[in-house]
């Protein structure tokens, strides 16, 4: 009796279990159609993974106008710091984990991941859309965004390089700089301007190659150096890449910011903004932050070409994008969004909402001929597209290369590469090694990853 | 006669309860079974699966690149000159940081293991650093206090004429071990007060009595008694430490010695995005855990032993 009634119990229990489990996997898979058959109308939940720049932020705070109008859709927005960010989403993208509806990702990615097919063909739905006129998207940026003649993500907002400096700080200090300096000049108006309370100039320290890397690709460039040559051989062991970041620690050590691990585009844009740096080589886009409303520095800047050495132009191209990976499950609401998002209404959107200095640059050109924007940009809007007009993707050092991209090397291993390099540099600038040491662990880092390109 | 039946009721029920006995022992496993085949799911399932990546070929950027490579990867991860750095690190990081917050949470156990008012908010207080998210916490230091320009401790230093401190290019270690004792000692000394309040009044009064002074009755009663909350409080300290990660994230980026093997597996799995030798890496890593933890704080633990009058 006894038994058979604990029998009894322990059939209700794992009867009731079962229930249990049942109910939780049927409740999974109703909310998991509920969210992929929403683009008949019901409702939609987009996630977009962001990169945490200013641009973006204003993005996220404008995201409501995009719901009010598309009812029944909401943007659930992921925002990330450049290196997390690429993290997560390659390794959701290629991993074909579906988390994301909408990616941003750089120029560095876009060719890389269309010829993999991680990502949705815009070319088509932007062409057939007037309205979108995907002619007027910048041609260097377009090109930088097409793999094999498809367009696979539009732009964001493009950038290239520029040094920004406080005009106020270094007209007491007797200094000028040109409109296109050399890196010598720029270094010795650092070391004038250098006080205890103010560094000299603000360049990126923080070990990871879309952090130290991009300011620092540049410098290697123009003087003379490259990853690789046009063979897919690694020079980084070469006098050149030696001279470069010596000069690169020794402007940090003399007249830099003191923590340089610590720091790289938005510490720096806090430094400039609080006068405790006086120049800063970096994003032109940048420009537009120190010249906003809200900004202590406004209307003291000066603006020119990024510093050169050997080359006639330093200044990086890039471009941050918005794509829809291939394993959305919501790809008609998600293009729809990234039209929204790139589309000449959301810059007059910015314009009007958050303000006419705020608005993301670089990306189309009839931003540059709307009245208000001329007007708002007018100490950095002319020099950007100057920049980004005159910048050279296909050799921007001294001698030819096989890739196309400025402060990139277009193959999958760059990140891996750059980033363990990156650390290698990041102590030789802290103290803690040799430079020739960092160079020769980082020529055999580069060279296992080229080979795999040599054909 | 009461006495014959007596025998005889209890020799039936002898029999009885053991098979009961078995059934209940058999029903309770039936109901146990769902709970250990979760857990079988949940831990030992993803580790088998981990092994099988470990012998693979597999980089996320080359998805149609995939294959069997045998111990490939084992060599790689060997040869790199990554790992032993790494558990350097590792090993430097967690020691430095728990014996630390050890002895602060000692120190502050002390101080509240006595009545005074406001002594539940002290003690509340006290306790915050712990419950605030690693990363949460590793920002705060970052920025408000280790930063050059707006940071507390260089605010001081300029205030008292000292020179400013770079924390993370100069002290990389020392600025990791910092943020983990500031968040690990209250976990600390929560595990000694508990031993603390634990005591018996009476051999402390007795020891008073006895003409003890203060130090000796901490050294020769307490701290024996304390022992065994020393060993759990390292123990569990050491093993969430090991696994550490948001300081070194934000604060270091793995320079300076301090990629540890968390670190450098994230590293290699979400930089390299080679799943293969980022799972071989893994397997190591538990591996070199087992050891750790078989050997080592076994050792180490016979060294309290032999102090202790236990």
């Amino acid at each position: 009796m006894l038994s058979s009634k604990r029998a009894l119990t322990f059939g209700a229990g794992a009867l009731a279990s079962a229930l249990a489990l049942a109910a939780c996997s049927s409740g999974n898979v109703s909310t998991d159609s509920g969210s992929g058959g929403g683009d008949a109308g019901g409702k939609v939940t987009l996630n977009l993974a962001t990169v945490n720049n200013g641009q973006m932020k204003d993005m996220e705070k404008l995201k409501t106008e995009y719901e009010s109008a598309n009812p029944g859709t909401t943007v659930n927005f992921q925002v990330m710091e450049e290196g997390d960010l690429r993290a997560a989403v390659t390794a959701d993208v290629a991993s074909g984990a579906g988390q994301y509806d909408v990616v941003t990702i750089g120029a560095y990615e876009t060719p890389q991941w269309g010829a993999n097919g991680w990502l949705v063909d815009l070319t088509d739905s932007l062409k057939s859309d007037s309205s979108y006129d995907v002619d007027d998207i910048l041609p260097p940026v377009r090109d930088v965004n097409t793999y094999d003649n498809k367009l696979f993500a539009v732009p964001f907002y493009g950038e290239s390089s520029i040094l920004m400096y406080n005009k106020d700080v270094l007209s007491k200090a007797g200094v000028t700089l040109g409109d296109s300096p050399t890196w010598q000049e720029v270094a010795d108006a650092a070391k004038k301007v250098n006080s205890a309370d103010m560094s000299g100039i603000c360049m990126r320290g923080k070990p990871g190659w879309g952090d130290l890397f991009a300011p620092l690709t540049t410098v290697i460039q123009t003087f003379g150096g490259n990853w690789y040559d046009d063979q897919w051989n690694a020079t980084v062991d070469t006098p050149e890449w030696k001279e470069a970041v010596t000069f690169y620690k020794t402007m940090l050590d003399t007249s830099g910011e003191k923590d340089p691990v610590s720091y790289s585009f938005n510490e720096c844009l806090t430094a400039l903004k609080e006068g405790k740096a006086a120049m800063w080589a970096d994003a032109s886009v940048a420009a537009s932050m120190l010249e906003a409303d809200d900004s202590p520095v406004k209307g003291k800047m000066g603006y020119a070409h990024m510093p050169v050495n050997k080359t006639q132009q330093s200044g990086w191209l890039w471009s941050w994008n918005l794509a829809i990976p291939s394993s959305t499950k919501n790809k008609d609401a998600a293009l729809k969004f990234v039209k929204w998002a790139t589309s000449k209404d959301y810059i007059k959107l910015v314009g009007q909402k958050i303000g006419w200095s705020n608005v993301p640059p670089g990306s189309r050109t009839s931003t540059y001929e709307i009245p208000e924007y001329k007007e708002a940009a007018a100490a950095y809007a002319p020099i950007t597209l100057d920049v980004m007009s005159s910048v050279n993707p296909k050799q921007p050092g001294v001698n030819p290369q096989g890739w196309v991209g400025i402060q990139y090397v277009s193959i999958p291993e760059f990140q891996d590469v750059g980033n363990q390099c990156a650390q290698l540099v990041a102590d030789y600038i802290a103290g803690r090694g040799s430079v020739d040491d960092a160079l020769a662990k980082c020529q055999s880092l580069a060279q296992a990853a080229g080979d795999k390109h040599k054909s | 006669m009461s006495v014959t039946e007596l025998d005889t009721v209890k020799a039936e029920a002898a029999t009885e309860p053991r098979r009961v006995n078995k059934r209940e022992l058999w029903s309770a496993r039936g109901l146990l079974l769902p709970a250990v085949i979760f857990l079988i799911l949940l831990t030992q399932v993803p580790f088998v699966v981990t092994i099988v990546y470990s012998s693979l070929k597999w980089n996320l950027l080359y998805p149609n690149d995939r294959g069997f490579t045998g111990f490939d990867n084992y060599k790689s991860a060997l040869t790199s000159g990554d790992l032993w750095p790494s558990i350097v690190a590792t090993v430097l990081i967690t020691a430095f940081s728990v014996i630390l917050s050890v002895v602060i949470g000692m120190l502050f156990a002390i101080l509240l293991d006595r009545e005074f008012r406001g002594r539940a908010i002290a003690r509340t207080l006290m306790i915050t650093p712990f419950l605030v998210m690693p990363a949460a916490a590793s920002l705060i230091w970052k920025y408000s206090m280790f930063d050059t320009n707006i940071g507390i401790l260089n605010w001081l230093s300029r205030a008292l004429h000292l020179p400013v401190v770079s924390w993370s290019t100069e002290h990389p270690m020392l600025s990791v071990v910092i943020v983990l004792t500031w968040q690990f000692t209250p976990f600390m000394m929560l595990i000694l007060l508990a031993g603390l309040q634990g005591q018996d009044k009476g051999i402390l009064e007795a020891a008073q009595v006895d003409g003890a002074g203060t130090w000796r009755t901490f050294t020769w009663i307490t701290l024996p008694h304390l022992r065994m909350y020393i060993e759990i409080g390292v123990l569990l300290g050491s093993v969430i430490i090991l696994q550490v990660f948001d300081p070194i994230a934000i604060l270091t980026k793995g320079t300076g010695g301090t990629k540890t093997l968390a670190y450098l597996l994230y590293e290699r799995a979400f930089i390299g995005l080679d799943v293969g030798q980022a799972a071989a890496y893994g397997v190591v890593t538990v591996i070199l855990t087992i050891i750790v933890a078989t050997v080592a704080l076994r050792t180490l633990f016979k060294v309290f032993m032999a102090g202790g009058s236990r």
